[in-house]
């Protein structure tokens, strides 16, 4: 198993390298700094991002561990986004493991701005339940699926659709977005639905006349809550896990975006503190690199 | 039999619609209010300095570090561009043109938004004859 998930990490590793280094030109992505929470930002048509989010706790009575995942993220069209997800952790006095990809699409049905703006957002995983990613929480998640051991949870793979409707609003500067889960395992168990929202804000509105690294239009900082909404039949807050917490991006100019957020676990369901990493880094007009010389 | 095509029907004609509605000019979409807006940094050397670092972070990657477009894609010297008002390419800026591969810039800060508008205006109007890297301003129906 350990060999499984470092032939799957170590060969994301040297891809990402490969792509930083073609020598694309790279820039600012507008997106938010969130980690759970969509926005109606999509990828830019052409460009592709590639980034790689963390996240590792100590949960109550089970063993510390991180977790990995890469994204690729491309923007088909500008109304349309695709990305994948490969995923793994490692979990202290365990096992390191992979624990599975998701393949999602987000939609944006409006050609114009509008209070409120509606994306449309549908996924399908192949994740095993040795998965701690975080990258939602949907259904009855508790702390006690952190207990289990990695080889008893790994074997157990859930395919499932997921779809997400994302509201997202601009209002003076501040970015405002509500996502609702709804997600349905391809076997035979009932929807699982879960929530997030967010907001956030760069921290000055207008960008300075000099190039500088450290302004602070470079950072953005925001808020983020989300949790599981049960299932069908028990639909609610209650069992089941929800976190809140700062988030704090830094774009640094012509290279990568760093991302860091502590959220703090709100009910004895969730683990105490998690805390997330992310980088990204986004390589303008990927598809420019296939286009032939004579059409460059 | 019926039923299925009137289904077909109901799910194409809007999709339909909305592209056919999407092959008009942006310009003829622009609200009267939004194109008699006027930019707060209109002029100001400043905000076109700060305009010109936001166009190399989020605009040349489509349009050319020299803004006379690339790989088909519009020209911001173009006769169109420069004869439109403020108001105009701050609304192309906030809503896009998803249809036509424009994105929306509404999470960058309206301010920021307006530093772009007078960076854009402070290019010359291109004069060049269209190249293989440049697009051709007549044909920047695109944008």
């Amino acid at each position: 198993m350990i060999c499984q998930a470092w032939r799957v990490l170590l060969a994301a590793i040297p891809l990402t390298v490969t792509m930083l280094t073609l020598g694309a030109p790279h820039a600012f992505a507008q997106e938010p700094p969130y980690f759970v929470t969509y926005s109606q930002v999509l990828e830019e048509p052409g460009n592709l991002e590639v980034a790689q989010k963390g996240a590792t706790a100590s949960p109550k009575n089970a063993n510390a561990f991180y977790s990995s995942t890469f994204e690729f993220e491309y923007g088909a069209t500008a109304w349309w986004t695709t990305e994948v997800y490969v995923q793994g952790q490692t979990t202290k006095n365990d096992s390191t493991v992979f624990t599975g990809f998701r393949w999602e699409n987000r939609f944006r049905p409006l050609p114009t701005e509008h209070f409120i703006n509606p994306v449309l957002y549908v996924e399908y995983e192949d994740v095993n339940q040795a998965d701690k990613s975080f990258l939602e929480i949907t259904g009855n998640h508790t702390i006690s699926d952190l207990q289990v051991n990695n080889s008893q949870s790994q074997p157990l793979i859930e395919r499932s659709i997921e779809g997400k409707l994302i509201l997202s609003s601009n209002v003076h500067g501040w970015n405002i977005s509500e996502n609702f889960i709804a997600e349905k395992n391809v076997s035979n168990e009932p929807w699982e639905f879960g929530y997030a929202l967010g907001t956030s804000r760069p921290l000055a509105s207008a960008a300075s006349a000099k190039a500088c690294v450290f302004c602070r239009q470079n950072f953005s900082a925001g808020a983020e809550l989300f949790g599981g909404l049960g299932t069908r039949y028990t639909f609610g807050l209650k069992q089941t896990s929800q976190y809140a917490g700062p988030t704090v991006d830094f774009n640094i100019p012509r290279g990568p975006t760093l991302g860091f957020s502590p959220e703090f676990g709100l009910n004895d369901n969730s683990v105490g503190t998690l805390w997330r990493v992310k980088v990204s880094y986004e390589i303008q007009q990927f598809r420019d690199l296939f286009l032939r010389k004579g059409n460059r | 039999m019926k039923k299925r095509l009137w289904m077909v029907s109901v799910l194409l004609i809007p999709a339909l619609t909305a592209m056919g509605a999407a092959n008009g000019k942006w310009l003829k979409k622009v609200p009267d209010a939004d194109r008699k807006r006027v930019n707060p940094y209109a002029g100001q050397p400043e905000a076109a300095a700060a305009g010109k670092i936001l166009f190399r972070d989020n605009c040349a990657k489509c349009h050319g570090a020299d803004a006379n477009g690339q790989h088909g894609r519009p020209s911001l010297r173009s006769e169109r561009i420069q004869n439109a008002t403020d108001g105009e390419i701050a609304w192309i800026l906030k809503n896009g043109d998803p249809w036509k591969g424009m994105p929306s810039w509404s999470s960058l800060p309206e301010q920021q938004r307006w530093q772009l508008v007078t960076y854009i205006r402070s290019l010359p109007l291109a004069v060049s004859a269209p190249t293989k890297t440049g697009s051709q301003p007549e044909k920047g129906e695109k944008q």
